[in-house]
């Protein structure tokens, strides 16, 4: 037992760190308020669907559909939300709401979410086609403006990964309602026995993951300020690898909000760093994957016995 | 119930029949040899990287081959390079494609034993590498498939597609395999409970390597054959048999929840997929439209599938 398998929250910082580190010492010009804002520029979106992600690993789910979430309500926002703000409004909430629908029906029906979830990500993807068949739509000027703020201190990108960290860590570590969710991929049976209902318990994590799919549509939207079907694909994988990176396991409900925010954020930089490093084009997704596993590869090292018995 | 009706691939095989059926009631150009014979031939590679990832999911919950696009188009990139369209070179490209896929799976499998990664992350993680090897060696280039090697996987013996050939060569020998065999029963074993599997001797470690080492294989044949099928490899060849060879285990009536897999039904599921497409294709639905209703009918199928399984 080490001080990293006792507070799990640990590694992910230091990995955060150390590549920050690196980073500043190879681009010392990355050290300022345009800097930071330049490194993490695209870490908001995914810090939020990695939220959602950890909301469905949470209850022991996978959602594999989330990318393709993420891309139509890029699309609605960049078409509706901009052109007539109710209606647009009342689709996204429209998109919550099925989400929700679509854990109860999982649960209900005993269906396996990794299939379901798969299915689903056809039906975004096509909605999403019909939206805009072709890159384009605009952003609306209000969420451009969030996404463009310039606060005092620290840039947008890492105020607003601290306000989500803030939150969801409040929601789920915190509140009793957070509890109860984590319980329900802990032990399922022990949460039905005390008189909770699973299906509306499943319900209400893949609400929230819906709410917070449909904000990282919004936040993609507000920075690249228009949209096509394909803009978030690659959010499932990354979302997925942002969770673990940030401490969070398949199984058990145990995952940690302000780990997955960490995870994201190397995620972000990971990409940033890689093109500082000059590295040939052709390398830079393989280069990614190899500091997943060597992250990875850190948790095995430090959490010790813990982490080799699962 | 008759016995017949609680087979798990009889689903798939239904729903394979009814778009079929479905396709050839509105289509006016293409008769149903033809269909058919694009069915055995499109669903041969979807049955190939199938049945490879049933031999994982059968592992148990968690277990699943996320690199089979990146094994695929990897080496299908290297055999084709190796070959570089020179006559009689078909065995050497074969190999090449043999060895990446041990390669890409062994890789895989030390990652999940010895890194003690959960194998979604794992095989994700290693998937970008092999991507990137990929793009480092094709750099854009198309080499085309040897003469004798693209006639042979365009071709037909017999009226059978020769891709179909393979694949269900592929497919029977897993079957008897797991049906037969004493791996087979292993496999099954370490799925159910694999600490139940290692009290009574199976050596689950070793099962588990196979069916890693087994899936990256299976991709990198199909990958192989996908080439020389579409003359050449592409970098992004893979992509769509990502969810594909997930999708098919599922509606052929695999257990996600792992230790029971199910042959037939991939072949079934397969079919269905290519089917699907085609039907709407038909029916001139449009690419969105056509992306929400298979979306819609595989959901349908694993809901019929599930509800079917709970009463039986």
């Amino acid at each position: 037992m080490t001080l990293f398998s006792r507070y799990r929250i640990l590694l992910p910082i230091a990995s955060l760190a150390l590549l920050l580190a690196v980073t500043f010492y190879v681009q010392p010009r990355t050290m300022s308020y345009f800097g930071l804002n330049l490194l993490f520029n695209l870490a908001v979106p995914i810090a939020l669907a990695t939220i959602a992600q950890m909301l469905i690993i949470m209850v022991n789910d996978i959602d594999l559909g989330i990318g393709a979430f993420v891309s139509l309500a890029a699309c609605v926002a960049a078409t509706f939300l901009e052109q007539s703000p109710l209606i647009g409004a009342m689709i996204m909430a429209a998109l919550i709401l099925s989400y929700a629908l679509m854990g109860a029906m999982i649960h209900a029906l005993a269906l396996p979410a990794i299939v379901v979830t798969l299915g689903m990500s056809f039906v975004w993807g096509g909605l999403a086609l019909f939206l805009l068949p072709s890159p384009g739509g605009t952003s609306p000027a209000w969420l451009r403006a969030i996404m463009t703020v310039k606060p005092p201190l620290m840039p947008m990108a890492l105020v607003a990964a601290c306000l989500i960290a803030g939150v969801t860590h409040w929601l789920i570590a915190r509140a009793g309602i957070g509890t109860v969710l984590r319980g329900v991929g802990g032990n399922a049976d022990a949460v039905r026995r005390a008189g909770w209902s699973l299906v509306r318990l499943k319900a209400l994590a893949y609400g929230l993951a819906g709410l917070f799919g449909v904000l990282a549509g919004m936040a993609l939207v507000g920075l690249t300020t228009s949209a096509d079907a394909n803009i978030a694909l690659r959010y499932t994988l990354l979302s997925i690898a942002g969770v673990i990176l940030g401490g969070g396991e398949f199984t058990g409900g145990k995952v940690s909000p302000a780990g997955a925010v960490i995870g994201a954020l190397t995620l972000a930089l990971a990409a940033s760093f890689l093109s500082f490093m000059r590295l040939s084009p052709d390398w830079q997704i393989g280069a990614q994957g190899a500091i997943l596993i060597a992250v990875l590869a850190a948790r095995l090292l430090f959490n010790g016995r813990d982490g080799a018995r699962r | 119930m008759p016995n017949v009706l609680r087979r798990p691939w009889l689903w798939a095989w239904l729903a394979a029949a009814a778009t079929f059926a479905a396709t050839l009631a509105l289509g006016s150009g293409r008769g149903a040899g033809g269909l058919a014979y694009a069915a055995l031939s499109f669903g041969a590679f979807a049955a190939i990287v199938g049945v490879g990832q049933m031999l994982v999911i059968t592992l148990g919950p968690g277990n699943v081959d996320l690199s089979i696009p990146a094994t695929m188009t990897l080496s299908a990139t290297l055999a084709l390079k190796a070959m570089d369209g020179a006559p009689d070179t078909v065995l050497l490209g074969l190999g090449v494609a043999l060895l990446v896929g041990l390669g890409t799976g062994m890789a895989n499998f030390a990652l999940i034993f010895l890194l003690r990664l959960p194998p979604i992350i794992a095989t994700l993680a290693a998937s970008l590498v092999y991507q990137s090897l990929a793009i480092w060696s094709n750099r854009g280039l198309r080499v085309k498939p040897p003469q004798a090697l693209a006639e042979f996987a365009t071709g037909r013996t017999l009226e059978i597609p020769n891709v179909a050939l393979v694949g269900l060569a592929l497919s029977i020998g897993v079957w008897i395999v797991l049906e037969r065999g004493v791996w087979g029963r292993w496999l099954l074993a370490a799925g159910q409970n694999p600490r139940a599997a290692r009290l009574a001797g199976v050596p689950v470690e070793r099962v588990r390597a196979t069916a890693y080492l087994s899936v990256s294989v299976f991709a990198a044949v199909a990958g192989f054959l996908l080439a020389s099928f579409s003359g050449g490899a592409a970098l992004n060849m893979g992509a769509e048999y990502l969810l594909m060879s997930i999708a098919v285990v599922i509606i052929g009536g695999t257990s996600i929840a792992g230790g029971f897999s199910n042959v037939p039904g991939i072949w079934g599921a397969a079919f269905f997929m290519f089917l699907v497409v085609s039907m709407l294709n038909t029916y001139g639905a449009g690419a969105g439209a056509r992306s929400v209703l298979t979306g819609v009918i595989i959901i349908g199928i694993v809901i019929a599938a599930s509800s079917r399984r709970n009463h039986a």
